[in-house]
């Protein structure tokens, strides 16, 4: 029991530091480069985020391994992955909208851009590939959402700051955050060798 | 007379992928392979080619069934359809190019998530008929790819000192260009984002120049 919680967080750390999914696969960039320039919109989107992965990991672990599996077309795995999390995400909106307006006022727009991020359908993908149990695969999906979190405020904070500075003009905008995070990307090589699976 | 109107528009659409409304280095959408696969000509130019398929593909598909689509299904059916042709370039590219397949894959199934091809279907493909459709699918895919071109041209030659160069579907050639140390960051994850953030500012830089000249001719 007690290695079954070793592993599963060994998992949590290798998804949100080691293998981040921004930093070291380099997805969910469109929305990492959009929705950075501000604190505020970085905490919403990442909270709105980590619920929906662990949502979206567990209903599609449960269809692969009950459906696909089964019936032998594993190979229509994007197909089914993109349509559950597009299904996910519209009945979360109307979900949230009927329940507590009031937090759909603060995070339904995030909730809209979510099904263009592609860490959420990269984490069924692997999920499905690494042939991870229910349990893990939730866990995956917790720690691919803490890394996204986690790189989203970091970058959000650098930002910030970075409103003030001269930068010279070609470089301005996205440029510089690209080679900000390339720096930021540097400082999480650190983290390789953390843990060896 | 039409003939020569439809034919400059034609230019256009093409040219406007590729230069005004570049995909990475002025939209800034589909970022996530420009940094994943160009560590290596080759892989480059294979996944920009993906990309150039599918676009062209869902074009055509989406403007051949604009008609029947209704409004307010649209946005499932198109990525529907988006998804459809990339499981069938996965599944050409696993069959033809394995070695490529091997080391982009991940990045080829996620093509499906591209904000870029979902809003050329949306914004230009269900409006259009075919023909316009497929050369504004062209000029975007060329666009990409001559995105991933650079990029990957750039990261190799400096980070490795090589260049791959393929040659045929499963053959390629290793240029030597450097033999001493070469700046090993470039081809790390990290050199990826140096290098897209140093590219995109020559760009831009480029584009400004080119503004003040042609401004100044005028």
């Amino acid at each position: 029991m007690s290695s079954e919680f070793t592993k599963l967080f060994e998992l949590i750390i290798s998804a949100s530091l080691i293998n981040n999914f921004v930093f070291t696969r380099f997805l969910g960039l469109c929305i990492f480069f959009g929705v950075s320039k501000k604190m505020e919109t970085a905490v919403g989107m990442s909270i709105t985020f980590v619920a929906v992965m662990m949502v979206s990991a567990a209903v599609s672990w449960v269809v692969f391994t009950q459906i696909l599996v089964p019936l032998e077309i594993t190979f229509l795995e994007i197909i089914v992955f993109i349509g559950i999390i597009a299904g996910l995400v519209q009945l979360s909106d109307t979900i949230m909208r009927k329940v507590s307006p009031g937090l759909y006022y603060k995070l339904g727009i995030y909730l809209a851009l979510i099904s263009t991020n592609c860490i959420i359908l990269a984490v069924p993908l692997v999920n499905a590939g690494e042939k991870y149990t229910f349990i893990q695969s939730i866990a995956f999906g917790f720690g691919s959402g803490l890394g996204f979190a986690l790189a989203l405020i970091i970058m959000a904070s650098i930002r910030e700051k970075l409103e003030l500075a001269d930068v010279p003009a070609p470089f301005k905008g996205l440029p510089m955050a690209f080679v900000i995070t390339g720096l930021i990307a540097l400082a999480f090589t650190g983290f390789s060798g953390l843990i060896t699976i | 007379m039409s003939d020569t109107a439809s034919s400059i528009n034609l230019k256009d659409q093409l040219l406007n992928g590729i230069i005004k409304e570049n995909t990475i280095f002025k939209l800034a959408l589909s970022l996530c392979p420009s940094i994943a696969v160009t560590n290596n000509l080759k892989n480059g130019i294979f996944m920009g080619l993906a990309v150039l398929f599918v676009q062209v593909m869902v074009n055509i598909t989406i403007s051949l069934i604009r008609k029947v689509i209704q409004p307010k299904v649209r946005l499932p059916i198109f990525m529907l359809v988006i998804s459809g042709w990339v499981t069938v370039t996965q599944l050409l590219m696993a069959a033809f190019v394995p070695d490529v397949y091997s080391k982009v894959g991940l990045y080829i199934a996620l093509i499906v998530a591209f904000a870029s091809i979902l809003a050329r279907a949306e914004m230009f493909a269900s409006k259009n008929s075919v023909v316009p459709a497929m050369a504004d699918g062209m000029g975007m895919g060329i666009g990409f790819l001559f995105a991933l071109t650079v990029i990957s041209f750039f990261r190799e030659l400096v980070g490795k000192g090589t260049l791959t160069v393929p040659t045929g579907l499963s053959t390629a050639h290793i240029f030597t260009f450097i033999n001493t140390k070469p700046v090993l960051i470039m081809v790390l994850p990290a050199g990826g984002f140096l290098a897209v953030g140093i590219l995109m500012a020559l760009f831009n830089w480029i584009n400004s120049r080119y503004a003040k000249s042609s401004a100044h001719s005028h």
